[in-house]
C-alpha cells in the first residue's frame, strides 16, 4: 500500500521522446490504468516505475522516497508480465517462491505464503507442476500468485490479458478486480483495451505520443473528455465525429453540415459564440443516439442514409451517412430498417460534445 | 507410371544417397579391418591374387594388444582426456558467461568486442604457432599437458562465446526482468534463471569444444616433446613410426580406438552436437 | 528504506559486490575479463611477437635484431615458397568448389524424409568428427602405393595396369590430398546447408511449383537465395579453415615428394621448427594473414549486410 508520485517524467530513447513530462500521482488502494494505442508510453512509464528502464529526466518516488536510482529488486513492487514470465525450469511452487527466496525469507514462512496465495488463486492443485503444463488461464494466475505472495506496495500489471482468449479475458478481469478488492494494493496497469480500462481502474490516463491526455474517474473521461482523442477512444462503437460550421441566426447557434442543421444547445451556446463562422467539430456516441419519429422537435435532430445494419442481438448497429460523414448509430434491437433507407435520429442535447477543430481540445 | 516413378526416386535418390554413405564411411570401415588383420594378410599388394580388401578370415587382436601394452598409447589417452576436458571446462566458463555479457548487457563497447572475439578467427593456429612456441618455452610451460590447457581456448572460448550468444539472445528477456523485480540481483537472474534454460546450448557448446580439443595438432605437436606427454594425435603419427617402417596394424589400431571417445561422446549427444554446429552457423 | 511493515523485508541487504554487478557496465567487465585475458596473452602478444619476429633473424636458442623486411624478400624468392603460396590457394579454391557442390547435394537428399534419416544423419558425420590425424592416417594407408585397395579396385576393373603412385607423384599428390580435404569437409557442409535448408518454407516451394517453375527453377530462384546467408557463412569459415591446413599435409606427405605439395602452414613448419629458423618460418605464417584478413573483413562486411536487411 503506498502512493506513488511521477514528477515531470521523461524518457528519451535515441532520439525518440517516447515519455513526456508525465505528471502523476497514484494514491494509496488506488488502481490507476494507463491506457492508449501502442507507441503512446504508457508501457515505458511502467517500466520506468518498476526500475527496468532508466530515467531521462524527473522523478518517481514511493511512498516519498525517490527510488529513481534503485534497483528493480529493492524497490518492493511485483510485476505481471503479458507473457506471464513464468521460469519454465522451475515448478509452480518454485516460481512463487522464487522472490522470497531471494529476500531470504525462511523456509516455513515462504511455504505459508505460497499456500496462502496459492488458495486465493485457486492454484493450490498445480504447485508441482511445471509452467508448460499449465494452460494460457492458469499462467497467468501463477504469475499473479508469484505477484502477490511477496505483499510488495505496489502491484505493477504490463498488458496480463492481451494474451487471453476473448471468453477467458472477460473472465480473469472480473477475477482482477475481486482481487484487487480484497488485497487493496495501490497498482498501476497498462493495457491498449479500454474495455479494460473502465471495468477495471478506479481512474484512467489516457496517453497519446509520450503525453498524458487526460486522467480521471471511467464516467468522467466518458462524459467529458477533454479532448477528441479522448472522446473518440473511450467507448466503442466509437463516439462519431462531425465537421460543423457554427453559424449565428439572431441568438440562436445553429451546427451546420451537408444534410445536417441542428441546434446548439443551451449550455454549450455561451463558449461556441465565438466560433460563430468557424469550423468545429461536433461529437455525438451512437448510444446517445435514437430514431426519432417525424414529428420530434428538428432542433436536435436530422435525417441519415442507412448503409449498413448490423444486428447484434442486444442491439443494432445502424452504419449511416449524413451528407459525407458517416454516422454510426446503437438503436433497439427492435427497430426495422434496411439499407437505403432514410432514417431520422435524434439526440439529447447535453449528449453533444464540440471540439476545437485545430487544437482538438473539448469546448 | 507407378513403376517409372520407382526407377527414377532410385536413380536420383538412393542411388547418389547410398554413394555418398559408401564414401563417407568406407574408410572407417577399412580402418576396422585392417586393425584385425594379421600382418601376412595385411601386406599384400594391390595386384596381388590373394588381395582380398573387405574381409578377413583370421581376425587377430595383436594390433590392438601390441598398441595398448608395447606402446604409449595408454598414457597419450589420458593426457589426450585430461587436457580435452580441463580446456572445455576453461572454455566453457569463460564462454558462457561472455556471450551472456554480449548476448543481454548493454554497454558501450558491446559491439567492438564482440566483433574483436569473432576476428580472432582471423588468426589460425597454423600463424601463431612459431611466436607461441617461444612464449611457452620461456614460461617454461613447455612439454606439459598445462601449454596446451592454456592455449587451447584461444579457439575454443570464441566458438563458445559465439554459440551461447545465440541460445541466450532466444531467451525471452522478460524472465530476468521478472527476477529482478522479484528480488534478485543481475548476476543472481543471470546464474538461476538464465543459465538453467540454456543448459542445452552450454551442452552443445561443451560437446563441440571437446571435439575440438581432441581434433587439435599444430599446438601438440610443437610444444610437446617427451613421448609421455604426448596426445593421441601426435602419438599415432609420430611414435607407431620407427624409421621409414610404418606398423600398419597398430597405427589403424591406434587411430580407431583413439576415435572412440570422440564418437562415444558424440553419439550420445548428436542432437545437441548437431545444434551446435547450426547454431553457430545461424547465429 | 522506512519498515512500515511487520514481518517483512523491505530493503534487502546485499554485499557490495552485488551491488557494483548491478551496473550492466560493471557486470560486463567482468563477465568478459577472462576471455578477454586468455585471447590476449595466447593470441594479441604472440602475433606482435610474431610481427617482430618476423622483422628480425631470430633462430632457436638465439634471439636476433631487427633487419626490416629481409625475411620477406628472402622468402618471396624462394620458389619453394611461391609454390606453397600457389598450392594454397588452388586448394583452397578448389576444394571449397567440391565442398559446396557435393555438400549441398547431400544436404538436398537429406532433406527428404525416408526411414533410418536420422541414423544417415549421425553417421555421415563422422569424418568431421573423428580426429582429422587419426582418419587421415587411413587414407594415407589407402592411399600406400604398394597396399592400396584402390589400387586394387581400378586394377579390377581393368581400369589400370600399374600403380597409381597417389601420393608420390608430384602432381598427383596435391590431388589426392584434395580429395582427402572435400571427403572431410562435405559433412559439415551438407548438415549446416540442411540446417539452412529445413528454414525455408515449403509453401514457397509449392507457391513456385503452382506458377509452373520446374525443380532446377526452383532451386535456382527460391532455393538458393534463401540458402545464401547459410552459405555465405559456411564457406567463409570454411576457407579460412582450408586456408591455414596443416594437418592433411603434414600426414599424407609432410610436403613432398620434393616439397611440391607444401601449403603455407607446412612449409613454415619445416622451416621454422624443421630448421630452427624461426624468423623466416614466423614470416611464412605471416604472409597467410592479409588473405585471411581480406575473407574476415569480406565476412564480417556481408553479416552487417544480412542482419542490417
Amino acid at each position: 500500500m503506498a502512493r506513488v508520485l511521477l514528477k515531470e517524467l521523461n524518457k528519451k530513447f535515441d532520439g525518440t521522446h517516447a515519455v513526456k513530462n508525465v505528471n502523476l500521482e497514484i494514491r494509496d488502494h488506488e488502481f490507476v490504468v494507463l491506457v492508449g494505442p501502442s507507441g503512446c508510453g504508457k508501457t515505458t512509464t511502467l517500466r520506468m516505475v518498476a526500475g527496468l528502464e532508466d530515467i531521462t529526466s524527473g522523478e518517481i518516488s514511493i511512498d516519498g522516497k525517490v527510488v529513481n536510482n534503485l534497483a528493480p529488486m529493492d524497490r518492493d513492487i511485483a510485476m505481471v508480465f503479458q507473457n506471464y514470465a513464468l521460469y519454465p525450469h522451475m515448478s509452480v511452487y518454485q516460481n512463487m517462491a522464487f522472490g522470497l527466496r531471494m529476500r531470504k525469507f525462511e523456509k516455513p514462512e515462504i511455504d505459508r505464503r505460497v499456500k496462502q496465495a496459492a488458495d486465493v488463486l485457486g492454484i493450490h492443485a498445480l504447485l508441482e507442476r511445471r509452467p508448460r503444463q499449465l494452460s494460457g488461464g492458469q499462467r497467468q494466475r501463477v504469475a499473479l500468485g508469484r505477484a502477490i505472495v511477496r505483499n510488495p506496495r505496489v502491484f505493477l500489471f504490463d498488458e496480463p490479458l492481451s494474451n487471453l482468449d476473448a471468453a477467458l479475458r472477460v473472465q480473469m478481469r472480473v477475477e482482477l478486480k475481486r482481487l484487487h478488492d480484497r488485497l487493496e494494493t495501490t497498482a498501476i496497469y497498462v493495457t491498449h483495451d479500454q474495455v479494460e480500462a473502465m471495468t477495471l481502474g478506479d481512474r484512467v490516463v489516457v496517453m497519446r505520443d509520450g503525453m498524458v491526455q487526460q486522467e480521471g474517474a471511467p464516467l468522467e473521461l466518458y462524459e467529458r473528455p477533454a479532448n477528441r482523442f479522448v472522446a473518440g477512444f473511450i467507448g466503442s462503437p466509437a463516439m462519431n465525429f462531425i465537421g460543423v460550421s457554427i453559424t449565428a441566426s439572431g441568438d440562436a447557434l445553429s451546427a451546420e453540415a451537408p444534410g445536417l442543421r441542428v441546434r446548439v444547445p443551451p449550455q454549450k451556446a455561451e463558449r461556441l459564440r465565438r466560433y460563430s463562422g468557424q469550423r468545429v467539430i461536433l461529437g455525438l456516441r451512437p448510444e446517445a443516439l435514437r430514431p426519432a419519429g417525424a414529428s420530434a422537435p428538428g432542433d436536435f435532430a436530422f435525417e441519415a442514409t442507412v448503409e449498413v445494419v448490423e444486428p447484434l442481438g442486444s442491439e443494432i448497429l445502424l452504419n449511416t451517412r449524413v451528407g459525407d460523414s458517416p454516422v454510426v448509430a446503437r438503436v433497439d434491437p427492435a427497430v426495422r430498417t434496411s439499407p437505403h433507407e432514410r432514417v431520422r435520429l435524434a439526440f439529447e442535447p447535453e449528449r453533444a460534445q464540440f471540439f476545437d477543430a485545430a487544437t482538438e481540445a473539448a469546448i | 507410371m507407378i513403376e517409372g516413378a520407382r526407377w527414377k526416386k532410385w536413380l536420383w535418390f538412393y542411388l547418389p544417397l547410398g554413394a555418398f554413405i559408401l564414401a563417407l564411411l568406407f574408410p572407417f570401415y577399412w580402418m576396422v579391418v585392417t586393425t584385425v588383420r594379421p600382418d601376412g594378410e595385411l601386406y599384400r599388394p594391390w595386384n596381388h591374387p590373394l588381395y582380398s580388401p573387405f574381409w578377413t578370415s583370421h581376425p587377430t587382436l595383436e594390433h590392438v594388444k601390441d598398441l595398448l601394452q608395447e606402446t604409449l598409447f595408454n598414457t597419450w589417452m589420458l593426457n589426450t582426456m585430461f587436457i580435452a576436458l580441463v580446456a572445455t571446462l576453461i572454455s566453457l566458463v569463460c564462454g558462457v558467461i561472455a556471450g551472456y555479457a554480449l548476448a543481454r548487457l548493454t554497454f558501450r563497447w558491446a559491439g567492438l568486442l564482440g566483433t574483436a572475439i569473432f576476428v580472432t578467427y582471423l588468426v589460425p593456429q597454423t600463424l601463431l604457432f612459431i611466436p607461441l612456441a617461444e612464449i611457452i618455452r620461456d614460461y617454461h610451460l613447455g612439454d606439459t599437458p598445462w601449454a596446451l590447457i592454456l592455449t587451447y581456448p584461444t579457439f575454443l572460448i570464441p566458438f563458445c562465446t559465439w554459440l551461447m550468444m545465440g541460445y541466450f539472445k532466444a531467451i525471452p528477456k522478460e524472465l530476468e526482468e521478472c527476477a529482478r523485480i522479484d528480488g534478485a540481483a543481475r548476476w543472481q537472474a543471470m546464474l538461476y534463471i538464465i543459465f538453467p534454460i540454456a543448459v542445452p546450448g552450454i551442452l552443445s557448446a561443451g560437446i563441440f569444444a571437446f571435439t575440438l580439443s581432441w581434433n587439435e595438432f599444430i599446438y601438440a605437436l610443437v610444444f610437446l616433446s617427451s613421448p609421455e606427454q604426448k596426445t593421441v594425435p601426435v602419438g599415432v603419427t609420430s611414435e607407431l613410426i620407427r624409421g621409414d617402417v610404418f606398423f600398419w596394424g597398430s597405427l589403424m589400431a591406434g587411430a580407431l580406438i583413439g576415435s572412440i571417445p570422440v564418437a562415444f561422446v558424440y553419439s550420445f549427444f548428436v542432437e545437441h552436437y548437431v545444434a551446435g554446429v547450426t547454431g553457430s552457423i545461424k547465429g | 528504506m522506512d519498515a512500515a511493515k511487520p514481518a517483512q523485508l523491505q530493503f534487502v541487504s546485499r554485499g557490495p559486490i552485488s551491488r557494483a554487478l548491478e551496473r550492466e557496465a560493471t557486470l560486463a567487465f567482468w563477465l568478459l575479463a577472462p576471455t578477454l585475458a586468455i585471447l590476449t596473452v595466447f593470441i594479441a602478444y604472440p602475433f606482435v611477437l610474431g610481427v617482430w619476429l618476423s622483422l628480425s633473424n631470430s633462430t632457436v636458442g638465439e634471439p636476433g635484431h631487427f633487419i626490416g623486411l629481409a625475411n620477406f624478400h628472402k622468402i618471396f624468392a624462394d620458389s619453394i615458397f611461391r609454390t606453397a603460396a600457389m598450392n594454397t590457394f588452388v586448394y583452397t579454391g578448389v576444394t571449397t568448389v567440391f565442398k559446396l557442390a557435393l555438400g549441398l547435394w547431400l544436404a538436398m537428399l537429406l532433406n527428404r524424409h525416408f526411414r533410418g534419416k536420422s541414423w544417415v544423419r549421425a553417421f555421415i558425420l563422422l569424418p568431421f568428427i573423428i580426429p582429422t590425424v587419426l582418419s587421415t592416417l587411413a587414407w594415407k594407408w589407402m592411399f600406400d602405393p604398394t597396399f592400396s585397395v584402390f589400387n586394387w579396385f581400378f586394377w579390377k576393373l581393368h581400369i589400370i595396369n600399374s600403380r597409381i603412385n597417389w601420393l608420390g607423384d608430384p602432381d598427383l599428390a596435391m590431388v589426392s590430398i584434395m580429395i582427402v580435404n572435400v571427403w572431410r569437409g562435405v559433412p559439415f557442409y551438407a548438415i549446416s546447408l540442411l540446417a539452412g535448408l529445413q528454414t525455408i518454407n515449403p509453401d514457397l516451394h509449392e507457391a513456385a511449383a503452382i506458377d509452373g517453375a520446374n525443380r532446377w527453377k526452383r532451386f535456382w530462384y527460391v532455393t538458393w537465395p534463401l540458402l545464401l546467408p547459410v552459405t555465405m557463412v559456411v564457406v567463409l569459415f570454411s576457407v579460412i579453415q582450408t586456408f591455414a591446413d596443416f594437418q592433411l599435409v603434414y600426414v599424407l606427405t609432410g610436403g613432398g615428394p620434393a616439397n611440391a605439395t607444401h601449403l603455407f602452414a607446412t612449409y613454415a613448419y619445416q622451416i621454422g621448427i624443421g630448421t630452427g629458423l624461426l624468423s623466416e618460418g614466423a614470416a611464412i605464417s605471416l604472409a597467410m594473414f592479409p588473405a585471411l584478413l581480406l575473407v574476415v573483413v569480406f565476412q564480417l562486411w556481408y553479416i552487417r549486410r544480412v542482419e542490417n536487411r
